[in-house]
């Protein structure tokens, strides 16, 4: 059957049933679209934060940029895993006896004060927003390369479906919704994987045989870092940044995954503390699969491709290359004219160009996959991106309709006027997420740095030390806040948009990259907090009693 | 049993299970990669090994860890 057919299938089938889930899960109430009643299943919710949290980039992009940085790579696998440890241990469970709806809930009544909220939802909204963009830009660009449709078309289709299992649903809708989106993007990435891996190993297992030995009886990753060096790449397994500087991206990107909003609020849904910890578990394990099936994607194509392209006469080209070259994904240029592909390091000589999200969306055609494959495989990107985009919705919109107008600017609020400013606010985020899904900001890739390390420099001290510490007050939290946050953002600015007198990496303090720059203003926040609340008076026994109370089960 | 009690208890459980996610990840995966890696197993290098599959699943045992843990520590706590 022709290919378009069979992804039109895939994509109709899959919508379908997302639409069938928000019809089904309706939300009646506010405590049903905030946190689905608060009685979800922790495998399910397990499920549903995996979901949640793997976004277009998790999907399409992440085996790419393993495949080109080999050990660079690393920082993402562990950096966007080991946060789970830290929501399971430290906030988790804490957050789920607290028992409200919102982080700058929290934030607002641990540290008593509405100035702290406030602070809290600015955060809330910045990084929200950031990565939203992105998920929709990712949806039109999907719908763009599979179904030949133009992105903007796309991302309406997009924003259609969203709109209606979120504004409808709330959370219930999302969390059933993203349920589903995780067995159909797991089944769509591990099918080509498994294949694959079969047929460079002949182990079914990706993880074994990304350390097994090809055909020719040299291990995979031996014959990589000998391919590397040839061409004047650095290793493979070795990596090309300072120790330093790994270390702090690595620990920018964990302590951020667990201060995202979005996030830490799916961990409300659940009935009880230890159904927290057991949902942390279920959604690291859920994301752990495609976690450890990534690296071996990268290998294998990385292999893939130096031997199909290196020296070899372009005109010997297989399909795919004509393919992904008229999509722009895939560019070659005869500097030499020679007629041979020379693929190196160095940019004089270098000859091919290959954009990283290929690793993931021209796999099956390289592993020659039968054509249901591939559109399995465009249904897998959309639901990562819609999921990621649904998750996000709701904290935009919980931000605005309870942090804001419920607890600051209208306490009287009835629950139903507050369930339709919820819904009201959900219809415009998703409009101008749509917005900038349509008309990109040049900043996007940029900013989603600035997310992580927003969420590591602003929400995690102030969660953690409210939970392990009576002792912090609202001068130390609010203060510790905007110092770690305006000293990311400045950072950002600086380095990455030019401001301030800009910089160029020899510029960068310590050596540390603004992607890793989250780890030093996250510290920075924990110094001044500590300090402040030391010389401030003690907060009040009712504050100190509501932290006796979330510590215990 | 008592609330302070649970309470230290949670927060050894807590130093111990943290300590061990450092080790995999920071300490095997980044600190001391380039020793690990002389030694190789199969197709890894060790320390490669443990930044891209080892130290994902070290997470994942540390949490389920920490489930079974407190689990039992929470029984006592009620009884």
């Amino acid at each position: 059957m022709e290919l378009q057919y069979w992804i039109w299938i895939a994509v109709g089938l899959s919508f379908s049933l997302y639409i069938g889930i928000a019809i089904w899960s309706r939300a009646a109430s506010t405590k049903e679209f905030y946190v689905a009643g608060g009685g979800v299943h922790p495998i399910a919710n397990g499920m549903a934060t995996a979901a949640d949290w793997m976004s277009a980039a998790s999907f399409i992009s992440m085996a790419g940029i393993i495949s080109f940085g080999g050990y660079d790579g690393s920082v993402f696998l562990m950096g966007w895993t080991g946060g789970y440890v830290l929501l399971a241990l430290l906030l988790a469970p804490y957050l789920r006896k607290f028992g409200k709806f919102t982080v700058p809930d929290f934030i607002g009544d641990r540290y008593y004060s509405n100035t702290a909220r406030s602070v809290a939802v600015f955060c809330a909204l910045i990084v929200s927003f950031t990565y939203i963009a992105g998920q929709m830009r990712g949806v039109g660009v999907v719908f763009s390369r599979y179904l030949e449709v133009d992105i903007v078309t796309g991302v309406l289709i997009g924003m259609g479906i969203v709109l209606f299992y979120a504004v409808l649903g709330g959370m219930k809708g999302i969390t059933y919704t993203q349920v589903a989106q995780y067995c159909v993007l797991i089944f769509a990435f591990m099918v080509p994987a498994v294949f694959i891996s079969f047929l460079v190993t002949g182990n079914v297992i990706p993880q074994i045989g990304f350390g097994s030995s090809g055909a020719d009886g040299v291990y995979l990753l031996d014959k990589l870092d000998g391919l590397h060096r040839e061409l004047g790449f650095h290793e493979y397994t070795s990596g090309s940044k300072s120790l330093f500087d790994v270390f702090c991206i690595t620990m920018a990107l964990m302590v951020g995954t667990a201060g995202l909003p979005h996030v830490i609020v799916r961990f409300f849904t659940v009935k009880k503390v230890s159904d927290a910890r057991k949902s942390a578990g279920w959604a690291l394990l859920f994301i752990a699969i495609l976690y450890t099936t990534a690296p071996a994607i990268a290998v294998f194509s990385r292999t893939n491709l130096i031997e199909t392209v290196s020296n070899q006469p372009y005109e010997n080209m297989p399909d795919w290359f004509d393919k992904w070259e008229t999509t722009g994904l895939l560019g070659f240029d005869d500097k030499n004219q020679d007629g041979l592909i020379q693929y190196t390091a160095s940019p004089v000589t270098n000859e091919l160009t290959v954009d990283a999200d290929i690793m993931v969306l021209a796999n099956p055609e390289i592993a020659q996959l039968p054509n249901w494959v591939i559109a399995l495989l465009a249904a897998g990107a959309l639901a990562a991106a819609l999921s990621t985009a649904a998750g996000l919705l709701l904290v935009i919109s919980s931000a605005v309709s309870h942090d804001l107008l419920k607890k600051i600017v209208m306490p009287k609020i009835s629950e139903r006027g507050e369930l339709i400013a919820a819904r009201v606010a959900a219809t415009g985020a998703v409009c101008l997420a749509g917005y900038f899904g349509i008309n990109p900001p040049g900043f996007v890739a940029a900013t989603v740095a600035l997310a992580f390390g927003l969420a590591a420099s602003s929400f995690f001290p102030a969660i953690l030390l409210g939970i392990f510490s009576k002792r912090i007050n609202k001068e130390g939290a609010i203060s510790g806040m905007l110092v770690g946050v305006s000293l990311m953002l400045f950072y950002m600015l600086k380095f990455k948009f030019g401001w301030f007198g800009g910089g160029t990496k020899a510029d960068w303090w310590f050596g540390i990259s603004p992607e890793g720059f989250g780890t030093i203003a996250m510290v920075a926040n924990f110094v001044v907090t500590l300090a402040v609340s030391n010389r401030t008076p003690a907060p009040d026994l009712e504050v100190q009693k509501l932290v006796e109370n979330i510590r215990k089960p | 049993m008592e609330k302070n009690i649970y309470w230290k208890k949670n927060i050894k459980y807590i130093t111990i299970l943290l300590t061990l996610w450092f080790i995999v990840s920071f300490g095997c995966g980044i600190l001391f990669v380039n020793e690990l890696n002389a030694i190789q197993i199969g197709g890894f290098k060790l320390g490669f090994w443990f930044a891209q599959q080892g130290a994902i699943f070290g997470f994942v045992a540390i949490i389920f860890a920490y489930i079974y843990l407190m689990n039992r520590l929470d029984k006592t706590l009620n009884n």
